[in-house]
């Protein structure tokens, strides 16, 4: 997609975005924040605890509405989507990777990762079983296929929740704390997974992460502070 | 398989021992619901056929449906008028085979002239009140199945003797009279006869068999004291349930009292009416009651999946598919409940068929059921319905869940 200059639009733009709980006591998740993610980024959402950074990946992926600003997706507005039409576009266009991987644990992990594909409804049954288990064995999970996500460790299960993020193909994924329940290994395999998305499948990735060791590792690492940026830094080309 | 029938059959899958007790409930209130409208619509059934089997469809009497106006009535413009004496009139139909040869010519069905009596039967000591019935044996085969009815005896056995009588088998048991016996009939009109039994039926109907009598129709214009006397008309109609138009029509022609047996039978009707509407009333409340089940049911997964939901909605599933899937949950336990119904009802109708036991006003010593499909239909048309506002609410409910506010709680 094109903006008006000819260049192509931000995947992810968000335009003085503002969340705020309209409780007894309002409570500001997100200040006025604005900013673009463009194709091939591996982008870090660092902060504190509480500082509204799962609060701005929810309103990037469309999981929350925003009280004053606007999201745009490949430069689309959608701020007068409804409910469906804002499904709509996560199903197609965003994945997204939990920090509790959220599988469902009455299905096998073939179903789980399906389970997109199914909703979209684009592939067949046959097409969409092989794509499962091509992405799954990708992950290094082949062996598992018929397991329920009772049967795997936490980075196994985490591995199944990136490949459910990828079954349709989306050019963004989002992950809030991908690692932040898992053990070094696991982190270390599942950062390198994310980091592959990018390098060699031309995925943008925009995680959360607390972990400021990884977060000096990806692309570009933007702080969020009292729910607002304080500061946006790409690291330098090696 | 199609996603959301696919989660929904995984979801009633592992909740087996819940979504069984939730389709025996619904099974329970379909089996109930068939055995009640089965046993009641036989019941039913089984009477009007009796009543219509054993009463004439209309009866045209001499009475009038007005009294007549007197003279002073017509000839003086009075508000009110005291001392009238009335017109005496001569009892019994005027030119009963006239009016028979008319009716013949229109009404579809067979007709016979009779005469209604009452007297007091003695014999060996015993006196009891009585309706006698003075027919003709010929063409009473054709308006009532008394022919068929007889125990002993034909209903030609009347010509057999001079003041022939046919009693009921129940009424000659308490008299103690039997075949050949010569009892007494009084009336008020201080007539006596001697009259010689022929014969015994046995109706089905208590009443009838205690306190009748069947005589020739001219045993019965003595017995009136009054010659060529014929005080009542019977029809039987072709069709049983255009009675009432046609005694209207009658009455309208003739100027009689002509009163169908729907009418004559009207209390009983509105009681069968009445019993109708509580037994659906009942069956409702059944099926009602069954549908908590499913809702306490369909609740509990989708509290239980609360998380899941919130997943899937995450992941772009709509919430109309959300809701779907919730729906089809609740319509699974209802048509698999109601599979379980038919079998349940089938059963029990089987099982109170074959009850015997002994009712004090007739003969019948099996319960009557009515087996038709549309009682299996209706009963599951409630359970699918009632089952589907029961999933409806929480399945509502799970679709207008917030996906973030589940998300933002779990982490």
């Amino acid at each position: 997609m094109s903006g008006r200059d000819g260049m192509r639009a931000p995947l992810i733009e968000a335009r003085h975005v503002s969340r705020v709980l309209r409780e007894t006591v309002p409570v500001t998740l997100v200040r006025d924040i604005t900013l673009a993610i463009g194709e091939r980024e591996f982008v870090a959402i660092t902060g504190p605890s509480g500082s509204g950074k799962s609060s701005l990946l929810y309103l990037l992926g469309l999981l929350d509405l925003p009280s004053e600003g606007e999201v745009l997706i490949e430069g689309r507005s959608t701020a007068h989507m409804d409910d469906d039409e804002r499904a709509a576009v996560r199903l197609a266009r965003l994945g997204f990777v939990f920090q509790f991987h959220f599988l469902l644990p009455e299905f096998t992990i073939t179903e789980n990762v399906a389970l997109p594909m199914r909703a979209l409804g684009r592939l067949t049954e046959a097409e969409i079983t092989a794509r499962a288990e091509e992405l799954l064995a990708s992950l290094g999970l082949a062996d598992h296929r018929a397991k329920t996500p009772d049967g795997l460790s936490g980075g196994q299960r985490q591995r199944v929740a990136v490949a459910r993020a990828l079954a349709n193909d989306p050019l963004v994924i989002l992950a809030d704390e991908p690692t932040g329940n898992l053990d070094s290994k696991s982190t270390a395999q599942v950062f390198a997974i994310l980091r592959d998305l990018v390098d060699q499948h031309g995925k943008t990735v925009v995680a959360v992460t607390h972990d400021l060791n990884l977060a000096a590792r990806m692309d570009r690492r933007i702080e969020i502070v009292d729910g607002a940026i304080a500061s946006d830094l790409r690291a330098e080309p090696a | 398989m199609n996603l959301t029938l696919h989660i929904a059959l995984t979801h009633v899958r592992n909740r087996a021992r819940q979504t069984l007790v939730a389709m025996a409930g619904v099974a329970t209130g379909v089996g109930f619901s068939i055995m009640m409208a089965a046993l009641m619509q036989g019941s039913q059934e089984d009477f009007i056929k009796t009543l219509v089997d054993a009463l004439p469809h209309i009866a045209i009497s001499d009475d009038l449906r007005e009294p007549t106006l007197q003279p002073a009535d017509t000839a003086y413009a009075a508000a009110e008028i005291h001392g009238l004496t009335p017109n005496v009139r001569r009892r019994g139909i005027k030119n009963p085979m006239a009016t028979i040869d008319a009716l013949r010519s229109w009404v579809p069905g067979a007709l016979t002239p009779s005469v209604q009596s009452k007297a007091i039967i003695r014999f060996a000591g015993r006196n009891r009140s009585v309706s006698i019935i003075g027919i003709e044996p010929r063409s009473e085969a054709t308006v009532s199945n008394l022919a068929v009815k007889m125990r002993q005896g034909t209903l030609a056995s009347l010509y057999r003797a001079n003041n022939a009588i046919i009693l009921g088998d129940r009424l000659a048991e308490k008299l103690g009279a039997r075949i050949n016996s010569n009892v007494t009939l009084a009336t008020t009109g201080d007539v006596n006869l001697t009259a010689t039994v022929v014969g015994m039926f046995h109706s089905g109907f208590r009443m009838t068999d205690e306190n009748s009598g069947y005589v020739l129709l001219k045993t019965a214009q003595i017995l009136e004291n009054q010659t060529g006397l014929v005080n009542e008309i019977r029809v039987r109609t072709n069709d049983p349930m255009a009675a009432r138009l046609i005694a209207e029509r009658i009455g309208a022609e003739t100027g009689y009292k002509s009163i169908s047996w729907q009418e004559s039978q009207e209390d009983l009707l509105s009681t069968i009416q009445i019993r109708n509407i509580l037994m659906y009333t009942i069956v409702g409340a059944i099926l009602l009651v069954a549908s908590f089940g499913t809702y306490n049911i369909i609740s509990t997964i989708t509290h239980e999946k609360t998380r899941d939901i919130a997943i899937m909605k995450s992941l772009g599933l709509r919430s109309q598919t959300v809701r779907r899937i919730f729906l089809i949950e609740a319509l699974i336990i209802g048509l698999a409940g109601a599979m379980i119904g038919w079998v349940l009802g089938y059963l029990l109708c089987r099982g109170l068929g074959s009850l015997e036991f002994k009712t004090p006003f007739s003969d019948s010593n099996r319960m009557a059921i009515s087996y038709s499909w549309v009682h299996y239909g209706l009963a599951t048309a409630i359970a699918l319905i009632s089952s589907l506002v029961a999933g409806y609410l929480p399945a509502r409910k799970a679709a207008r869940l917030h996906p973030v506010d589940i998300i933002r709680g779990a982490t």
